[in-house]
């Protein structure tokens, strides 16, 4: 049986490493083939919102397509996609105080609400579990 | 005897709290404990020999395992051939496989 792993994240996109590193920690679990489950609380609810948009850098005289910002929605996509075609499953949940507070409840397919206390039965049923807090 | 896998992603130069994390997977290895201390982001910078490398050194010689993320040590333009004494670079996957052999871990 597939072994499972719990992340809490804490951090909103755009702004730390810690997300960076977050989501390189879940791709290689994927790639060992471990379930995932991710409750994302306060700010990393917007992770995966599906508005985050690509924009052009006027400075650098670049338009949107050139300039190919990264959007931490299409990378977390693209981890669900591989799990997906490999085998090992990724569940994610915004928890919905966070989400109804940011006004950020268009989330991504595969992300699902939740609350607190779906974190305590993730980390229940998981082989083990990280927090990646903020502070 | 317990295993521990402390990940530490802050550098001792901002914040103060660092140098303890260093104490306490020290202390933990006195305990009678396995300790990794798997440093990333900018908690990769002491790894470059520097005023602050000591901490790290010293650290490591006292058992603990002390592990610098390769990506990280590459994004910040550091020789991993060149790290401070006791400092090893390492791939990120270490966490998973500690994460999935039960490590108790804590991110700071």
């Amino acid at each position: 049986m597939a072994k499972t792993l719990t992340f809490a994240l804490m951090d909103p996109p755009f702004e730390n490493g810690r997300s960076t590193t977050a989501l390189r920690l879940i791709d290689i679990a994927v790639n060992r083939g471990y379930n995932v489950n991710v409750f994302a609380y306060e700010g990393a609810v917007y992770l995966p919102f599906a508005k985050q948009a690509q924009h052009p850098n006027v400075v650098h005289g670049r338009n949107a397509e050139e300039e190919n910002h990264p959007l931490p929605r299409a990378w977390i996509a693209a981890l669900m996609k591989e799990a997906a075609s490999k085998g090992p499953k990724i569940d994610w949940i915004n928890c919905g105080l966070c989400v109804d507070e940011r006004g950020a409840g268009e989330a991504i397919e595969g992300v699902r609400r939740g609350s607190p206390a779906d974190f305590w039965t993730f980390a229940q049923n998981s082989d083990n579990t990280l927090v990646i807090g903020t502070k | 005897m317990a295993k521990y896998l402390l990940i530490e992603s802050r550098d001792p130069f901002e914040n103060n709290i660092v140098a303890r994390q260093y104490d306490l997977a020290m202390n933990l290895v006195k305990e009678g404990n396995q300790v990794t201390l798997f440093l990333v982001q900018n908690g990769v910078l002491p790894a470059r020999p520097g005023n602050l490398s000591s901490l790290l050194t010293d650290t490591a010689k006292a058992g603990v395992e002390v592990l610098a993320d390769d990506f990280s040590l590459r994004e910040r333009g550091i020789a991993a051939g060149k790290l401070a004494e006791g400092v090893k670079a390492a791939p990120l996957s270490i966490v998973i496989d500690q994460l999935a052999d039960g490590r108790k871990a804590i991110w700071h």
